[in-house]
């Protein structure tokens, strides 16, 4: 037996590590060519009114490499499809409803200029695909993403709801086309096609906090789907594709507790925790996702308004918010110690933002984990402005004609202006400004006016560059890309430009026509002015894929107002009238005049004569009968027979006529 | 300079000329409308020396046919003054003028070709054709009133009554006096009888010439937009094809805004075969009347154009009235007359209510364009009507006269 059985065990053990070789080789080879990795985010950040701001960050890697053929193990197969099929170099796709408050939840930071996104539907996308090529593929790309995310992003499809910007969107864009659907309604229908592209779905990790009500019950949501590709080797023979799907929700925190505050004193700040924001807590990782991570960032505000506090509280001995250890502050107490504290590094300002880590694997260990976050003081703040509050606006009333306005507000932002200002009264502050109207809206570039602090200025002093193509009807939209100079201590400037308003078939109008046609948002961007944060450690934040975003060199961006434009309609129920009626008309028109020019002179007269010269063929032909009967000879046979035989002849010939032009016909018709 | 000239008025059809003039500011602003009330001055001086020879045909051939009596009669107005007044006191005109609309100088080219016609200037009249149909593509239809100018010469009543005359003339004048005094009148007469195709050759020869001229220019000019066939794509197609739903005074728009896609083709070809459907019978019937044609075929191309606008109304009005005398006795004229001026109250208040208020509906004011068709359509019928009852009467004194000189 024993002699028996040692080959069989060190088979076994052969097999064994032979299968553990391989694995260990094939990890190997895996890391080499870059693995395909998820990771989930939650960055959470209190608000200055009262809100909270829910980032959900997840990040799926894999490498662009044709040994893994169709098979992946993270990477989602139809998106994976969708790139390989349409060449897709860089893509985003992102669905919003509400509206970013740039002035409460800030402008000038990261998450404001990657995540803050039109209402509806925003769809861009480049591919790497020959000029004449790119239209088809945009084309089915929109198709194939409508029936992915059940939206009807197909109406992007028509050339008069794309454009190909050439500058202002992006610097280098290279075949790119930009399409956004302002009216599109996003609900839930578009979130779980979204969530089922995650490995882990809503089932298990971070993204289990996803309760459909409370996100839809939120001030803002957005729902973002990027994909990009990365070198992932220095040299840039291995690139790899990453899909980063993000979530940004604005959420109010229930705060019952506040009515019994005096509403005299400064109020304090809603508390709030994972649990009563979401209604649910994390009970658990998502297995497959590298890392899973919470994070709580406390903006620049908050950390000033805290140091100010702790200045006044320092002889008590208190831990400072700086300290790793601390559990509980003058300010605020976390229901959990966090793992480290993040500080950004900044060298211009004294301030900076926290971030507090908390790794959801170790604090899920004992039981779910929930967050919570309680106020002990009133705290004010307020965000990093833009440099320019920009807003967009209608002119004019009726329907025939408009004008759009696009006006820029100076906000004194912490950083660029003041800091520009130094530079002396020469500096100028780029404003990129790219706009897509709609064909219906006919905009007469020509009137282009603008105003710097109130006063109108050439047009020539302000833009330094301007690209304009016009709109054609039901062919292209009319799109406006240009930057503009304004000097750094301007209060306000605006540019105006008027409109007239289209007429359209009633099968164009929308459903609602009466609401109203959506221009899409202008796009603002700031391109001498870039939103990054420093953290110190650097192999931290290469882990972290919310810190690598944020530390991307991304120039800050803003979208304006949607503006709704009423168009004039005509009754869409009397097609058939108007059709019946305008025909009875011209019917009319053609039958008088043929009438009266038909008409001769004594005409009726004339006929009346000859009607009682020749009786007629009946009468005729009753006399015939009647001659025969009686047995007597036809008087008049010989006049009657010739004419009868004349009228004959003639009829024949017609027929005959008739005939040969029909077998014409049907001869050369075959 | 006529390059110059040309290319303007090639901007004109773009209508770029107005973006220039609103860009650079007032003074290019009062530089456009000025040329716009020199246009309609010229129109209407063109009109006037139209119809004083009109009017003198007119008086010569009522005096080769003995009718002298006639027309002393009925009490002869100068039709040439009262159209010129007429065109330019229209309200239509001004409003026209005023609005910065191109009309004038389409009217203009119109006017210039019909004038070319009747004082027998081949190239002036072949220039004004190519140029107005170049615009506006309709006055295209305008070729058969021109030629018929150019071979008939200007109106005058039927031919049948001169043949008969001559006829009657040359058979029983028998004193060399009484010889030679027909022979002065008879003259216009054979004018009238034979048709002169050297003239029309000659038109023709221009019109090809002009045409030529034009669209080398026009490819010249429009060269770097995709040449001549983008240029017609964009001009003529744009006016075939009636891409623009914005409301006007005519009914296309909203016939087209509201009709089912499946039937667009069928009715763009039924409305556009209608100006052409009617063109033949007409000038079968008038073809001794060509400038009454021409006003005939300005009106229904009024009607039926995809862009209409009450410039060509203005137009149309002010060359009926070149023919006071002959439509003295048309029908309803009293009726059109309030007609007009109901339509032309009402359609502002209409488009302001629905437009402007937001308390009106398409439908009330699609109503006044169709009361506004209508009455253009009675106005054909019933002045049509009243030229043929016109040439009837005078057909009938003829004869009358014919037979007392017999008895």
């Amino acid at each position: 037996m024993v002699l028996r059985s040692r080959p069989i065990f060190s088979l076994l053990l052969l097999f064994l590590s032979s299968y553990g070789f391989s694995t260990a080789f094939a990890s190997g080879s895996a890391i080499e060519g870059g693995e395909e990795d998820f990771s989930e985010e939650l960055l959470l950040k209190p608000l200055p009114d009262r809100k909270v701001l829910a980032h959900f960050h997840f990040e799926t890697r894999a490498p662009r490499t044709p040994s893994y053929g169709r098979h992946h193990h993270l990477f989602p197969k139809a998106i994976a499809q969708l790139v390989k099929k349409f060449h897709i170099q860089e893509m985003e796709l992102s669905f919003t409803q509400g509206r970013w408050n740039y002035e409460s939840w800030g402008g000038f930071e990261p998450i404001a200029s990657s995540n803050a996104k039109p209402p509806g539907v925003e769809l861009w996308a480049v591919f790497d695909v020959p000029p004449d090529d790119v239209d088809a593929s945009w084309k089915n790309l929109t198709h194939s993403i409508s029936g992915l995310f059940c939206a009807s992003i197909n109406f992007l499809e028509s050339s008069t709801a794309y454009a190909a910007p050439k500058w202002s969107f992006r610097p280098d864009p290279g075949s790119l086309r930009y399409g956004t659907l302002p009216r599109e309604a996003v609900c839930t229908e578009n979130l779980t096609p979204w969530l089922k592209l995650l490995p882990c779905r809503d089932k298990a990790g971070i993204s289990l906090l996803m309760d459909r009500p409370s996100i839809y019950r939120g001030f803002y949501h957005s729902q973002r789907l990027r994909l990009r590709s990365a070198k992932t080797s220095s040299d840039g023979t291995h690139s790899s594709i990453i899909l980063e799907q993000t979530l940004t929700v604005v959420l109010h925190p229930d705060s019952q507790k506040m009515s019994t505050v005096n509403s005299r004193e400064p109020t304090l700040q809603p508390s709030w925790s994972m649990s009563s924001l979401f209604g649910k807590k994390i009970s658990g990782t998502c297995v497959l996702a590298k890392s899973s991570t919470v994070y709580l960032q406390l903006d620049w505000g908050v950390v000033r308004e805290l140091k100010n506090l702790e200045n006044g509280n320092q002889v008590l001995g208190v831990a400072s918010i700086m300290e790793e250890s601390f559990v509980s502050n003058p300010a605020f107490v976390l229901s959990d110690k966090p793992d480290k504290v993040i500080r950004e590094v900044d060298s211009r300002s004294e301030e900076s933002a926290i971030l507090y880590e908390f790794s959801v694997r170790k604090h899920s260990d004992l039981g779910p984990f929930d967050l919570g976050f309680t106020w002990k003081t009133p705290v004010v703040w307020s965000c990093p402005q833009l440099p320019l509050r920009v807003s967009r606006f209608l002119m004019g009333s009726g329907n025939e004609r408009g004008a759009i306005a696009i006006s820029f507000r100076s906000a004194r932002a912490r950083e660029g202006l003041t800091h520009a200002k130094s530079m002396g009264e020469s500096c100028k502050v780029d404003v990129n400004v790219f706009q897509v109207v709609p064909w219906y809206i006919k905009v007469y570039f020509h009137t282009m006016k603008v105003f710097v602090d109130g006063k109108p200025l050439a047009v020539s002093d302000i833009i330094e560059k301007i690209h304009v193509s016009p709109s054609e009807d039901k062919v292209s939209p009319g799109v406006l890309e240009m930057i503009l100079k304004l000097p750094c201590t301007v209060d306000s400037a605006a540019f105006t430009l008027e409109f007239d308003k289209g007429f359209l078939h009633i099968d164009e109008y929308p459903p609602d026509a009466n609401q109203g046609f959506d221009i899409p948002p202008a796009v603002i961007t700031f391109p001498t002015f870039h939103v990054n944060m420093h953290f110190g450690e650097d192999n931290l934040s290469k882990k972290s894929a919310v810190l690598s975003r944020f530390q991307e060199n991304i120039p800050v961006r803003s979208y304006t107002e949607v503006l709704l434009v009423p168009l004039t309609t005509p009754d869409f129920s009397m097609p058939y009238n108007v059709i019946t009626i305008t025909c009875t008309v011209f019917a009319l028109y053609f039958g008088s005049l043929l009438n009266v020019l038909r008409r001769r002179v004594n005409e009726e007269e004339r006929f009346l004569k000859s009607k009682g010269k020749r009786p007629s063929a009946l009468s005729r032909l009753l006399s015939k009968l009647s001659a025969k009967l009686g047995g007597k000879r036809v008087v008049a046979s010989q006049s009657s027979a010739r004419s009868s035989s004349f009228i004959s002849l003639k009829l024949i010939l017609k027929i005959i006529l008739v005939a040969g032009i029909a077998i014409a016909w049907q001869y050369f018709s075959e | 300079m006529v390059l110059l000239c040309y290319c303007w008025f090639s901007d004109l059809l773009l209508s770029k000329a107005f973006l220039a003039c609103r860009i650079e500011g007032q003074p290019e602003h009062l530089l456009c409308s000025l040329l716009l009330v020199i246009a309609d001055i010229v129109s209407a001086l063109l009109i006037r020396s139209t119809g004083q020879s009109l009017h003198k045909s007119y008086v010569q051939h009522l005096e080769a046919l003995d009718l002298f009596k006639f027309s002393e009669e009925s009490g002869m107005l100068p039709s040439g003054d009262i159209a010129a007044l007429v065109y330019l006191w229209n309200p239509f005109t001004i409003v026209a003028c005023v609005g910065l609309s191109t009309s004038p100088i389409e009217n203009l080219a119109i006017l210039l070709a019909l004038y070319g016609a009747c004082k027998g200037l081949v190239p002036l009249a072949a220039f004004g054709w190519v140029l107005a149909t170049h615009m506006s593509l309709y006055p295209a239809i305008l070729i058969i009133p021109i030629i018929l100018f150019l071979g008939y010469g200007p109106d005058a009543p039927p031919r049948k009554l001169f043949l008969q005359r001559s006829y009657r003339k040359c058979g029983t004048s028998s004193s060399s006096d009484q010889y030679r005094k027909t022979e002065d009148v008879t003259d216009p007469l054979e004018l009238r009888i034979n048709f002169s195709w050297r003239r029309v050759m000659q038109f023709l020869l221009w019109t090809f010439i002009w045409g030529i001229y034009f669209l080398l220019l026009c490819d010249i000019s429009v060269k770097q937009y995709g040449g001549l066939s983008e240029m017609f794509k964009r001009t003529y197609g744009f006016i075939l094809t009636v891409k623009d739903l914005s409301p006007n005074i005519g009914v296309l728009w909203y016939f087209f805004a509201e009709v089912f896609n499946f039937f667009r083709d069928f009715f763009l070809i039924v409305f556009h075969v209608n100006i052409l459907f009617m063109i033949l019978p007409l000038a079968i019937r008038l073809k001794h009347r060509p400038g009454f044609l021409a006003f005939v075929y300005l009106a229904i191309s009024s009607m039926f154009k995809s862009y209409p606008s009450i410039g060509d109304s203005a137009l149309y009005l002010g060359v009926v009235a070149l023919f006071v005398n002959e439509l003295a006795d048309m029908n309803f004229s009293f009726f059109l007359f309030c007609g007009y001026v109901g339509v032309s109250l009402l359609s502002p208040v209409m488009h302001n209510l629905w437009i402007w208020r937001g308390t009106g509906n398409a439908n009330f004011y699609f109503a006044t364009a169709m009361a506004y068709a209508c009455l253009q359509i009675v106005l054909v019928v019933e002045s049509v009507s009243a030229m043929l009852n016109h040439d009837r009467k005078l057909r009938k004194i003829t004869t009358a006269q014919l037979a007392d000189g017999k008895s």
